[in-house]
């Protein structure tokens, strides 16, 4: 057992109460009590749980997308079918699965622990999120039930004013879920500046919960846009308000400002979040002192304001003017900086660090390849020239898949694996984590980096058929497809096996600084600390750190036997109504 | 829940057991929040960001109004002049006087008048109705002469010295009617909202549930209905007064 593990028993005993020895699973179980919870940790297991399902779901239909393409021509489904298929795969992975991903899930959970608190600031607007959350989802479904819908995920004007039956409920769910989104985002933002233990100073908090911050800020300022736009386009189609549909006098192009304007920002609510995620994993994972704290903090906040200025990119062909495809195209060059700026931070606290290759690390590592890939790619379709050739081709889809599933869900998956213990209690298997990595990985590479290929030689986006000249690598791509789906059906698998008959997790097995793993018992307690945390040091202080740590190797799952835990941080002072209990 | 007015002295942080929750904390205060003080903070900060995002969506209609008069400038000009200014202004003048009201509710509870304020809330309510029967009737004026938003538009005939038959004759008056009906329409949504929002909040006043240590709830209501009242601000002369 190690010393976290004690001190937070210790912390238990001390504590004379019939809480004793409760964790926040088994106190008030049942499913009423779940779906009326205002705890932020079960709130992010059920935002989870939703969020498996659709991204199944999503996931589903992009194997459906694949096989289609595994051959010229029909292949199992008419083009119609396709394109409703491709449209709702993107929306449900974008809106309903990317956009909630990691603040719902792991930013509800670790949030508050990681800054000392007992929850995030409005418990109960947390709960309506979930639930406005879910009205958005079943929105959906009635808009696949009244017709589909066919426009891709990005509804531009004319045609979506006049297709389908099912645009109303979509762009309608799209709006609800909008709220969703933005009580996460508000109640993050409040909870970060008013909720931090005793000692937590900004410049003392997690990477994560920098990188939730910056989010945060996009989040509620982009969705109320997002939300107008829908609105303007129901009522376009319910009543014909003319602002959009050119027939009508409308402007189609404003509609595409209107809708980049989110949608740019959407990407940054989608990566920030994840680049918090790894700052965890590879400071952890590799023993060392995050290099560049304040790069990495300040370059999440600059690039959350610089996503704001860079829309008009998605438009350099819509025929707006040069003027201003110039100022997008400079302004995307900045944009490279920031990022750089924390891969090269990442690679740095890497250097000279003693490298432990878990699972999580291997997600980080692999984030740190797709990323770099995705960003240079998002470079060379910011350059104007080389964009009329791109745009609209499978270079941009392979652009976007390299930054949102090689960087954000890369991202999501090792924070999964990472806090698994803390939220479940459980080890996974980690001899099947890091096969299902490299399944991952290597499909990954085979799926995408071939739709840049096919991208470049002019094979279009959103089309169920092609020449000849394309199949081979259509073929390599769908291939790819599958065992990037069969290693994450391994995750699924394990995942769910360890819930039930995975080993106990101790507190802290990675050894982390930060204080949901020094101060938490290996299961949180109802109200996370037993003890309100006083914090006397920075986020990545590994105590004894630089002594030589095994590499891992001989340290079998859940076995974090060779590792120098961090202390707990000590306990703030209590109130003085409480001194007679104090012993 | 009785109302507690021992509210300055921080409440148990650090002890967070469920038998500890009703009895051992004030009345009003959250048991994840050290103090009432920071309770309060967070609530107010969480207001303003709300608000933040009430700015951005009515931003989005701002911008449309924008694009849309920068390109056809007679046509705004020419529909503008089919609204009636001094029902605009009147409304105008009611708001504030709203904003007034709210104010003065804030004022009263802060110094434990609760009576007062309260009835100064539903001045407020009342006011706000004002201003949605002011609408009313400049709605169905307009909807009376085929003044409608969008593709149903089919302006017709002169009433009080305005001819509405003339919009015809501008390419883009629905565009300026559908903006109009957008923004006025989602405007009212808010004043109804806000009334709703208010009446709760009195009829918890009446109650006795605030007093001069506790009221971020009235105190919340308002920066909302200030921020209906700033909107409305900005809509009255860009739509009324171009
Ligand atoms: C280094 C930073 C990045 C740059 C310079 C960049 C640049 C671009 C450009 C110029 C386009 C438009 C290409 C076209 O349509 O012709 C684009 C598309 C796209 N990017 Fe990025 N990008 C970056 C990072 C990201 C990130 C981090 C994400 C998401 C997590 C993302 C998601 C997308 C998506 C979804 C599209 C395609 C939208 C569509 O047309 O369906 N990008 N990117
Ligand atoms: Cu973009």
């Amino acid at each position: 057992m190690d010393a976290a593990t004690k001190g937070a028993e210790v912390a238990h005993e001390e504590h004379h109460d019939e809480a004793h020895d409760q964790n926040y699973l088994q106190y008030e179980p049942g499913i009423w009590n779940w779906l009326t919870t205002k705890d932020h940790k079960k709130i992010g297991i059920m935002y989870a749980v939703s969020l498996a399902l659709v991204f199944l779901v999503a996931g589903v239909l992009a194997i459906m997308v694949r096989t289609e393409l595994v051959s010229q021509g029909e292949t199992i489904m008419d083009a119609d079918t396709y394109n409703q298929v491709f449209t709702m795969h993107g929306i449900l992975m974008v809106f309903l699965f990317l956009v909630p991903s990691i603040p719902a899930i792991l930013g509800n959970f670790v949030l508050p622990l990681q800054i000392g608190a007992k929850d995030v600031a409005f418990p109960r607007l947390n709960l309506a999120s979930w639930y406005v959350y879910m009205i958005g989802a079943i929105m959906t479904c009635a808009a696949l039930y009244f017709g589909g819908v066919d426009t891709g995920w990005t509804f531009y004007t004319p045609y979506s004013s006049s297709t389908g039956g099912g645009v109303i409920w979509m762009t309608s769910a799209i709006f609800v879920s909008g709220f969703a989104s933005i009580f996460t985002g508000l109640n993050f933002i409040v909870t970060i500046h008013k909720m931090r233990a005793p000692g937590m100073t900004w410049n003392r908090l997690p990477l994560f919960v920098w990188g939730l911050y910056a989010t945060s800020i996009v989040q509620v300022l982009a969705t109320p846009v997002i939300g107008i736009t829908m609105l303007l386009l129901i009522l376009e189609r319910t009543m014909g308000i003319g602002i959009f549909d050119p027939a009508l006098g409308g402007d189609p192009v404003l509609f595409q400002h209107f809708f980049w304007f989110y949608s740019h920002p959407a990407v940054y609510i989608m990566i920030l979040p994840a680049f918090g995620v790894l700052s965890e994993l590879i400071a952890t994972f590799s023993r060392q002192r995050i290099f560049g704290y304040r790069a990495i903090a300040l370059s999440s906040v600059a690039i959350a304001m610089l996503g704001f200025l860079v829309w008009g990119h998605h438009m350099f062909v819509s025929g707006q003017s040069a003027i201003s495809s110039i100022i997008f195209s400079l302004i995307t060059y900045l944009i490279g900086i920031p990022s750089g700026i924390k891969v090269f931070n990442w690679v740095a606290t890497m250097y000279r660090g003693s490298i432990w290759l878990q699972t999580p690390m291997l997600y980080a590592l692999s984030f740190l390849f797709l990323f770099t890939i995705g960003g240079f790619t998002g470079i060379m379709v910011g350059v104007l020239a080389v964009d009329v050739h791109l745009h609209d081709t499978y270079y941009v889809v392979g652009h976007f898949h390299y930054v949102m599933m090689g960087g954000s869900v890369m991202a999501l998956l090792g924070g999964m694996h990472y806090w698994w213990p803390k939220i479940t209690g459980r080890m996974y298997n980690e001899t099947l984590g890091k096969i299902a990595v490299f399944l991952i990985f290597v499909g990954f590479n085979a799926t995408f980096f071939s739709q840049l290929v096919l991208g470049a030689k002019g094979m279009p986006r959103r089309y169920y058929d092609y020449v000849d000249r394309f199949e081979a690598l259509h073929q390599i791509s769908t291939y790819g497809s599958y065992v990037l789906a069969l290693g994450l059906f391994i995750v699924l698998f394990y995942g769910v096996y360890s819930m039930f008959f995975g080993p106990k997790a101790p507190a802290n097995p990675w050894a982390a600084a930060t204080l949901e793993w020094t101060n938490v018992a290996a299961l949180p307690d109802p109200h996370n600390f037993v003890r309100t945390p006083l914090v006397t040091r920075g986020p990545y202080d590994f105590h004894l750190a630089d002594e030589v740590f095994g590499s891992g190797d001989g340290v079998g799952d859940g076995q974090a036997a060779s590792l120098d835990v961090p202390e707990p941080a000590p306990a703030a002072p209590e109130p003085s109504e409480e001194a007679p209990q104090n012993a | 829940m009785a109302t507690d007015t021992t509210t300055d002295t921080p409440a148990a942080p650090a002890q967070t057991e469920v038998d500890l929750h009703d009895e051992e904390h004030l009345s009003h205060l959250q048991h994840h929040f050290v103090s009432s003080e920071q309770q309060f903070d967070s609530a107010k900060l969480g207001m303003w960001l709300f608000l933040i995002t009430e700015v951005l969506l009515f931003s989005g209609m701002f911008v449309a109004y924008a694009v849309f008069r920068q390109w056809h400038p007679e046509t705004f000009a020419a529909a503008s002049q089919t609204l009636d200014w001094q029902l605009g202004g009147l409304n105008t003048v009611v708001l504030l006087a709203s904003s007034f009201t709210i104010a003065l509710a804030i004022h009263f509870i802060q110094k434990g008048e609760a009576m007062k304020s309260f009835w100064l809330q539903v001045g407020t309510i009342a006011l706000a109705g004002v201003f949605l029967v002011v609408k009313y009737f400049e709605y169905t004026s307009k909807f009376e002469h085929g003044v409608f938003p969008g593709a149903m538009f089919d302006p017709h005939g002169v009433a009080h010295g305005v001819d509405y038959g003339a919009l015809a004759s501008y390419a883009y008056a629905p565009q300026f009617f559908s903006i109009y009906f957008v923004m006025t329409g989602i405007h009212g949504f808010h004043v109804v909202v806000g009334m709703i929002l208010i009446g709760w909040i009195a009829s918890r006043t009446y109650r006795g549930h605030f007093s001069s240590e506790y009221y971020t709830h009235i105190e919340l209501s308002g920066l909302y209905w200030h921020l209906v009242d700033l909107v409305w601000i900005f809509l009255f002369p860009l739509l009324y007064l171009v």
